[in-house]
């Protein structure tokens, strides 16, 4: 059993416009790595027969709902699992159309590699540019550049070379560090589990070789104590009279027995009692694990609050400038707008000072003279909070630098915002 | 020390993460408790999350009236020792009142009137939240849904108009009369469900180990012989030695031929199977969308 112990987990995201394939290589990836059972592969082919379509429709493994197969398209992320001997994967198969982008976001959010698919007929489009921007925006370490339906242009070197140059061109303005770059064709199943025949000319990795080599260097940052409390655990009996443990997950950093405190918003001092882990007693806390801390001293401490080193805190501020994506559809951002407020385990309320620019996503020019953000545009705006966040900046801390906006009126989320 | 964790550990902070999130967040949260050992897990992980304190969440059966005797019997010894308070809505009773109609005919469940009941008790008892060991690596419209995923004052699932889910910020708001499905073991596997459960050494049903049956075949799927499940013509009842992978209502819960008598059996059979879970589930095969459609209407 000592195998599934050590087994680590790698969660990715596909990305990329409408149709150029991102559902047919899950499909195909799953398939041909031997991950797809016999009675979903019957229901596949059962479903693909009655759409008369001639082979068996490997998209139809992700999309799943009615609307999608009516429509044969997808709508909404599809969450699959798989593993290899190396492994354990869960996939986010998100959609490509531009009206569903923030399903898009909601699959990336957790991934640690995007694939950006791209159609080699068409090559880089507005959407791709808008996905990779989001992954950039969202900080996955690792993207791979799918250049998908190779067979429909003849498997030309030149085509994959020249999308390849565009992209690179596109992306150098970005903030992405790691960029991979395979031809294929998710239909045929060229270079994802199996290499190609057809493309003698790539020397590089297949995909499933590359998802299970790549390394990734953990997400998380060791480093800056950050533990937002998010229920108080009080027993109220006998056994546990006087027992006060703030529960909660470490966003950040690692915590000892032992260890100075200091707690935010009060700066009251403490020191760490006893950490109790999921199996009992633990020394130590590092994230994203889930503990109940004990402090030394009796000290008033509720949800929302955070526990952090004396020496090393976040920024306590009410005046916070985000980048963000707007997902609604219906409302534009407002200027002087009231909305809620969701950061760590805290709930409030913020007011938008300001809109600085909205970007352009062809060019990534920062637009300063057209302020009206609205479904999926991608902008820089000032708020202020009712109450002090505890906060990092994104790039320094995904836990502690990433907020969500929702309307009080409708109770939607209505963008997602990282920290600068 | 090497700051790393195992797939299941990372999956177990994750679970328990959400379900003090749901403690936090809402008023009055149930969590759905169908005997299975997706939701025994549930209570498993619960348990953790809250220690020393109880489970602050009250256990809800929706009861078929067609159960395995066992899940009844373990189902009584669990709320006994959690010290759990447990509310059963009975479908029988739901029948009874006119709530509901009973399907008739050969291949009649009570599956679908399970909703019924289950969105009854959600207003008597005036759930915010319902917790629920659904995964999604079950189904194809599992695979689909939210973490916590929203539910109009009809109990309703909108698959094409879902809230985004963002990292682990969790937007819980919603009107009087609406409510939340959570589910915490969304990222769960199969087979992790069953490493987790060796790891843990918890305790589950003796269903779910190879046993000898009366069962007959059906369409493809073995199921047990039950006074609930009138037999065509030409249906041979026969001994098997069988264990099930989901435990549901006996109408349509399939049984499957195994030999596996222990967890590591379990595991090693998981392992190597050309079958999902629920391949053997009647009630998922009775329209190729017939899983989003219950859904919409507000099943688990
Ligand atoms: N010839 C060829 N066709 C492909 C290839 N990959 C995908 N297709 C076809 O392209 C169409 C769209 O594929 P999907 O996988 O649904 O595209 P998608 O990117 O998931 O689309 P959305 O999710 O709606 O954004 C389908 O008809 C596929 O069969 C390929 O490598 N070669
Ligand atoms: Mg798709």
């Amino acid at each position: 059993m000592a195998d599934f112990q050590s087994s680590e987990l790698l969660r990715f995201t596909t990305a990329g416009s409408v149709d150029d394939g991102k559902s047919t290589l899950i499909g195909r990836l799953l398939y041909d790595s031997k991950s797809i059972y016999q009675d979903q592969m019957e229901a596949v082919e059962k479903a693909s027969a009655r759409r008369g379509e001639e082979g068996v429709n490997l998209a139809l493994l992700t999309d799943g709902l009615r609307s999608e197969r009516e429509q044969g398209i997808t709508i909404d992320v599809a969450y699959r699992y798989f593993s290899t001997p190396k492994r354990k994967f869960i996939i986010a198969d998100t959609p490509g159309h531009i009206q569903y982008t923030r399903n898009m976001v909601t699959g990336a959010s957790t991934a640690n590699v995007a694939l950006v698919i791209i159609d080699a007929r068409t090559g880089v489009v507005e959407q791709t540019k808008r996905h990779a921007i989001i992954a950039s925006l969202l900080q996955i370490p690792h993207l791979v550049v799918c250049i998908n339906k190779m067979d429909l242009v003849d498997y030309a070197e030149e085509t994959y070379d020249k999308i390849q140059h565009d992209f690179e061109k596109f992306a150098a303005k970005l903030d992405v560090k790691d960029v991979h770059f395979i031809p294929m064709s998710a239909l045929l199943g060229d270079n994802v589990v199996n290499r190609s025949e057809n493309m003698k000319w790539y020397q590089g990795q297949t995909l499933i070789h590359y998802l299970e080599n790549v390394h990734i260097a953990s997400d998380q940052n060791f480093i800056d104590v950050r533990f937002p409390v998010q229920y108080v655990i009080r027993p109220y009996n006998d056994e546990f009279h006087d027992y006060r443990g703030y529960a909660g997950r470490v966003a950040g950093g690692t915590l000892k027995v032992g260890d100075d405190v200091t707690l935010l918003p009060t700066g009251f001092k403490s020191k760490i009692k006893s950490i109790q882990g999921p199996a009992g007693e633990q020394k130590e806390a590092f994230p994203p694990q889930s503990v109940t801390i004990l402090l030394e001293d009796d000290l008033d401490l509720s949800r929302g609050d955070m526990i952090v080193r004396p020496n090393n805190q976040p920024d306590v501020t009410q005046d916070v400038d985000l980048m963000i994506c707007w997902f609604s559809s219906d409302k534009k951002l407002q200027v002087r707008g009231k909305y809620n407020l969701l950061h760590t385990t805290q709930d409030m309320r913020c007011v938008i000072k300001e809109i600085r620019y909205k970007l352009d996503i062809n060019s990534l020019h920062r637009i300063e003279d057209d302020k009206e953000i609205g479904l999926n545009d991608i902008a820089r705006i000032t708020i202020r909070t009712t109450k002090p966040l505890f906060a990092d900046a994104y790039r320094t801390n995904r836990n502690t630098g990433s907020v969500i906006i929702v309307d009080e009126g409708t109770n939607s989320t209505v963008a997602v915002g990282m920290i600068i | 020390m090497d700051y790393h964790m195992n797939h299941l550990q990372e999956l177990e902070s994750e679970s328990i993460f959400i379900m003090r999130e749901v403690a936090a967040k809402f008023e009055n949260p149930v969590l759905m408790f169908s005997g299975g050992k997706d939701s025994i897990l549930m209570v498993h992980l619960a348990y953790k999350a809250f220690y020393p304190a109880k489970v602050p969440f009250t256990l809800l059966h929706i009861d078929t009236g067609h159960n395995f005797d066992e899940t009844i019997r373990f189902r009584d010894e669990l709320v006994q020792k959690t010290g759990a308070k447990l509310i059963v809505g009975s479908v029988d009773e739901a029948i009874k009142s006119g709530l509901v109609t009973e399907e008739t005919g050969i291949n009649a469940s009570r599956n679908g009137l399970q909703t019924a009941v289950l969105l009854d008790e959600l207003e008597k008892g005036k759930f915010d939240a319902a917790l629920g060991g659904a995964r999604r690596d079950e189904e194809k419209a599992r695979a689909k849904e939210r973490i916590f995923s929203h539910r109009d004052d009809f109990g309703q699932w909108d698959p094409k108009n879902q809230r985004p889910e963002l990292w682990n910020l969790f937007n819980a708001k919603h009107k009087m009369g609406e409510h939340f499905r959570v589910f915490p073991i969304s990222n769960w596997t199969e087979l992790d469900v069953w490493q987790y459960i060796a790891m843990e050494n918890v305790d589950l049903p003796s269903l779910y180990f190879a046993h000898e049956r009366a069962v007959f075949e059906r369409d493809g799927t073995l199921l047990a012989d039950s006074v609930h499940i009138p037999k065509k013509p030409g249906e041979e009842v026969f001994m098997e030695m069988v264990r099930c992978r989901t435990i549901g209502d006996v109408t349509c819960t399939g049984v499957w031929r195994s030999n596996a008598s222990t967890v590591e059996d379990i595991i090693d059979e998981i392992a190597t199977t050309r079958m999902t879970e629920r391949g053997g589930r009647t009630d998922d095969k009775r329209s190729e969308t017939s899983m989003e459609d219950r859904k919409k209407q507000g099943y688990f």
